[in-house]
């Protein structure tokens, strides 16, 4: 049964990408534990608001786990402490009485800071645009029933596809690497017929491109599978190295 | 009375379209070059028109509210995507489509426009697959349908329950790739906060960059708004948190028209409201009330102690339930449209059955289909819905019922658009949910995203030529003219005007009793008494907002109070705006429910003899009251009839 819990809040603020940040604490009595995590952070708002202070910036849109939009460090884990959902989903059920939260951006050389705990995710935008797609322009196009693919083939590229670009790959990576988030596209994306004639150039572009942005390396630690609130496979990785090597072998 | 010029070509209705597109005029290749486009909004609308338009070659500059195209709302759609590929040979065709979208709007739609859009419905489904979307597919490898509310067919595409995802995905990488090759300039957290004009056509923006804070100009030939819809003029409803009107309504204060404002859908079956904190509402989708049977308790006594805690649903034995679909229904049950199942939840609810604590639920039941079924295949068809209702209720529903109560979806009104998608301000089109044009008093489910990829990929790249042919002459223009000079000032001012009230209120708690005027007057049954007080009230959320509300920190700045009450400033007269086209609109239809105006039985009186018309509303000025205009909707090829569920 959902209670009122006293709480502290420990949140990394930051004004601007090159002023100096540091950790504030703030206290919240009776939050309900049926209000999500972002709805408790609305309520610190709204607290600083009404003390004359400047409210804690935080990037947050759909509220229900497909945007991407959400981020936050929460206790050391991207997305929070619970498995399988983004920020905006948890809940403060996960936590207890006299806890004390902390809260702090995505960190990673990739993601730099733009203020408190929003981050500049544009890297991922300059991946996607290197060769993150299918080369079709519209229209002109066969009858969509012209190709048939194995439903088991277009299931596997769904699983990849259901990445959500939030970020948190990275942000669980002691290399701040984003393979996850490259593999997860390239795999899409080779595992179908529509993808294949552009397959080698796509991997290649795009890990040129990761690698050019100041992203680390992939040492197979794993971390980035267990945080992603979209189960994203770490054999998609797999798969994104085979395509990559066998793009080198061919030039 | 002002001409309105729908420019609906002439000919038999299959004809139209064809016979527009062999006579328009186009832009040829080297003049495309010379031609620039802002698109504003980045969604399935945005997003596939500002490739396309880059892919034929004009000069693009697409704005992004948030820090990628990819998060726009579209992106939260479950359920599909309508074609009349009729793949499954249940007898679908281009006509049907056509006619279930026009029925299910309440006959309050244009005909030629519906048509158009069943039309090039199939060509979007060939583009996303060429894209690389992930529709699910049978074993054999094409591709697989399901059924949807309101037809009796299955036409509905589907990408597991995220296929919003996986289009936005589609046009995503589209706009990539057109970015990629130059023909695109993306500009992301940017919000267009003005339209400029000069010599009365529509020739650049005024938009916030969100990061720094500062005004900045950006000029065109045209300007396209896929801006999405007002429904968080209610502030709780299941839009995402940015979504807001304030793009369209700043074309409407510049002149633009405004197409049946009153016309929103709310959607039966969200997660309930917990608490005064909550921030946004959760969809579940429409697929649940395939399986799931919605209730409440017969008795009254049974009711309070649910509500009390003393109770438990599963307690209540079957003869004390009162499956109220079902029995108002018999023909349809828990499958009738959306607008009549919130109803009937809000009539039970306000009789007092309701079962969530403030009263405001009902139950959507899956034991019956447990046991007929087993909980294997229950699970298998909702399982990540059943785990998302849990993660946020804590509720386990395979073993109690779900609650749900409805919530602001979407909204059909929006600006008014000719044939062609232009607004009445020449140069200025407004595509997907940011327009008026094809869902008439209600959307069908799935025809969503049907819409907003037809206006991108497949009509305005086509009908915008015909407007920007006659620019070819006409030079780049610099931001530095006095019509942007002083568009910026005047916003510029309104700014500083809202950063020097320093009141005692934050932005939300205005927003909050905005939210609760609407709802409880304008919302999902409205009558003349409680409009007329709506229009009271929001005149004082009004002036509250304008003396009270308290902005923190610096307008030059990363400041997202500042953006919120940007946004709420319009919010309240878009809300004033609905509540007098709601007013005037004496009748009931779709999502429009008049108390005064229903039959026998409490469904939808519509009056065809007085208001087969779209209302067009057009601003007179900062005190005046608006100007209504009628666009008559003749019905050349369809027969209206009276919507029935029971039989």
């Amino acid at each position: 049964m959902d209670k009122d819990i006293n709480i502290k809040v420990k949140v990394w603020r930051q004004n601007g990408p090159k002023e100096k940040g540091r950790f504030e604490t703030y206290e919240l009595k009776n939050i309900s534990q049926g209000s999500s995590f972002l709805e408790m952070l609305d309520i610190l708002n709204e607290q600083l608001v009404n003390d004359g202070k400047i409210p804690v910036a935080f990037d947050h849109d759909c509220r229900e786990g497909i945007c991407g939009m959400c981020s936050l460090y929460i206790n050391g884990h991207p997305h929070g402490p619970d498995g399988e959902i983004t920020t905006c989903q948890l809940h403060m059920r996960s936590f207890d009485e006299g806890d004390t939260i902390t809260i702090e951006p995505w960190r990673s050389a990739g993601f730099p800071i733009i203020k408190d705990l929003v981050v500049d995710r544009t890297a991922f935008e300059k991946i996607m645009q290197a060769g993150g797609y299918v080369s079709v322009n519209t229209g002109g196009i066969p009858d969509a029933n012209a190709i048939p693919i194995p439903r088991d083939k277009a299931e596997l590229a769904m699983d990849a596809a259901a990445c959500i670009g939030c970020g948190a790959c990275v942000a669980a990576c002691k290399n701040g690497s984003a393979m996850l988030f490259v593999a997860a596209k390239v795999s899409q994306l080779a595992l179908l017929p529509q993808g294949k004639p552009e397959a080698a150039r796509r991997a290649k572009s795009m890990v040129a491109k990761m690698d050019e942005l100041g992203f680390g390396n992939c040492t197979n630690i794993g971390a980035c599978e267990v945080e992603c609130p979209k189960n994203i496979s770490i054999s998609n990785i797999a798969r994104l190295n085979r395509e990559f090597l066998k793009a080198k072998l061919k030039d | 009375m002002k001409k309105i010029d729908s420019k609906v070509p002439k000919g038999p209705l299959a004809e139209k379209w064809t016979n527009y597109k062999n006579s328009q005029k186009l832009v040829n290749p080297a003049n495309k070059r010379r031609l620039d486009v802002i698109v504003v909004g980045t969604g399935l609308a945005g997003a596939s028109a500002a490739a396309t338009l880059g892919e034929l070659g004009f000069n693009v500059l697409n704005f992004c509210i948030q820090d990628s195209p990819r998060r726009a709302h579209s992106i939260a759609a479950q359920g599909g995507i309508n074609a009349a590929k009729n793949y499954p040979n249940d007898g679908d065709s281009v006509y049907r489509l056509f006619y279930d979208t026009i029925k299910g709007g309440d006959y309050r739609a244009r005909e030629a426009n519906v048509y158009r859009l069943a039309e090039v419905s199939n060509s979007i489904i060939d583009q996303c697959v060429a894209q690389g979307v992930p529709f699910a597919r049978e074993y054999g490898g094409l591709l697989a349908n399901r059924s949807f509310g309101g037809s009796q067919v299955s036409r509905t595409f589907y990408a597991r329950g995220q296929t919003g995802q996986q289009l936005l995905l589609g046009a995503y990488s589209a706009l990539c790739r057109a970015i990629n090759r130059k023909q695109v300039k993306l500009y992301t957290r940017y919000e267009m906060l003005d339209l400029v004009m000069i010599d009365g056509r529509a020739r650049g923006i005024i938009a916030r960059n969100l990061v720094t804070g500062k005004l900045e100009r950006f000029a065109a030939h045209a300007v396209v708004i896929a801006t999405g819809g007002y429904g968080n003029a209610f502030f709780l409803s299941t839009n995402a948190m940015t979504s807001n009107g304030s793009a369209a309504w700043q074309c409407y204060k510049k002149g633009a028209w405004f197409g049946n404002p009153c016309m929103a859908q709310i959607h039966p079956t969200c997660i309930p409201v917990h608490g005064e904190f909550q921030s946004k509402l959760t969809l579940m989708s429409e697929s649940l009330r395939n399986d799931g049977r919605i209730w409440v308790p017969k008795k009254m006594e049974d009711a309070e102690a649910i509500r009390a805690g003393k109770l438990k649903p599963t307690q209540i034995k079957e003869e004390d339930r009162d499956y109220y679909l079902e029995r108002r229904y018999p023909a349809f049950g828990n499958l009738v449209p959306r607008d009549v199942a919130s109803r009937a939840a809000k009539e039970r609810c306000d009789a007092g059955y309701g079962v969530e604590p403030s009263g405001l639920g009902v139950y959507l039941d899956f034991s019956e289909a447990i046991e007929r079924l087993g909980k294997e295949v229950v699970e298998e068809r909702y399982g990540n819905l059943f785990q998302m209702y849990e993660k946020i209720v804590d509720h386990n529903p395979y073993e109690t019922p779900m609650m749900i109560y409805p919530a602001i979806h979407y909204t059909m009104g929006g600006l008014w658009v000719d044939y062609e998608l232009m607004t009445n301000i020449p140069g200025l089109f407004a595509i997907g949910e940011a327009n008026f044009s094809d869902h008439g008093a209600n959307r069908l489910g799935a025809s969503a995203l049907m819409q907003g990829l037809a206006d991108g990929y497949f009509i305005l790249p086509y009908t915008i030529q015909n407007y920007l042919a006659d620019q070819i002459s006409v030079k780049r223009f610099s931001t530095d003219l006095p019509e942007f000079e002083q568009a910026e000032k005047e916003l510029s001012d309104r700014v500083n005007r809202l950063m020097s009230i320093q009141g005692k209120h934050s932005v939300d708690s205005i927003h909050k009793k905005l939210g609760h005027v609407m709802w409880e007057l304008v919302g999902m049954t409205r009558d003349e008494k409680g409009l007329k007080e709506a229009i009271v009230k929001l005149k004082e959320v009004k002036e509250d907002f304008w003396t009270n509300v308290r902005i923190p920190g610096k307008r030059d700045d990363f400041n997202m109070e500042l953006e919120k009450a940007l946004r709420l400033a319009d919010f309240i007269e878009i809300g004033e705006l609905m509540a007098h086209d709601a007013l005037d609109r004496e009748e009931s239809c779709g999502g429009h429910f008049r108390i005064e105006h229903q039959t026998e039985e409490g469904d939808t009186l519509r009056h065809d003899d007085k208001f087969a018309y779209v209302s067009i509303w057009e601003y007179r000025g900062e005190d005046k009251a608006p100007v209504m205009y009628k666009e008559t909707l003749e019905y050349e090829f369809v027969v209206r009839e009276q919507r029935n569920y029971k039989s």
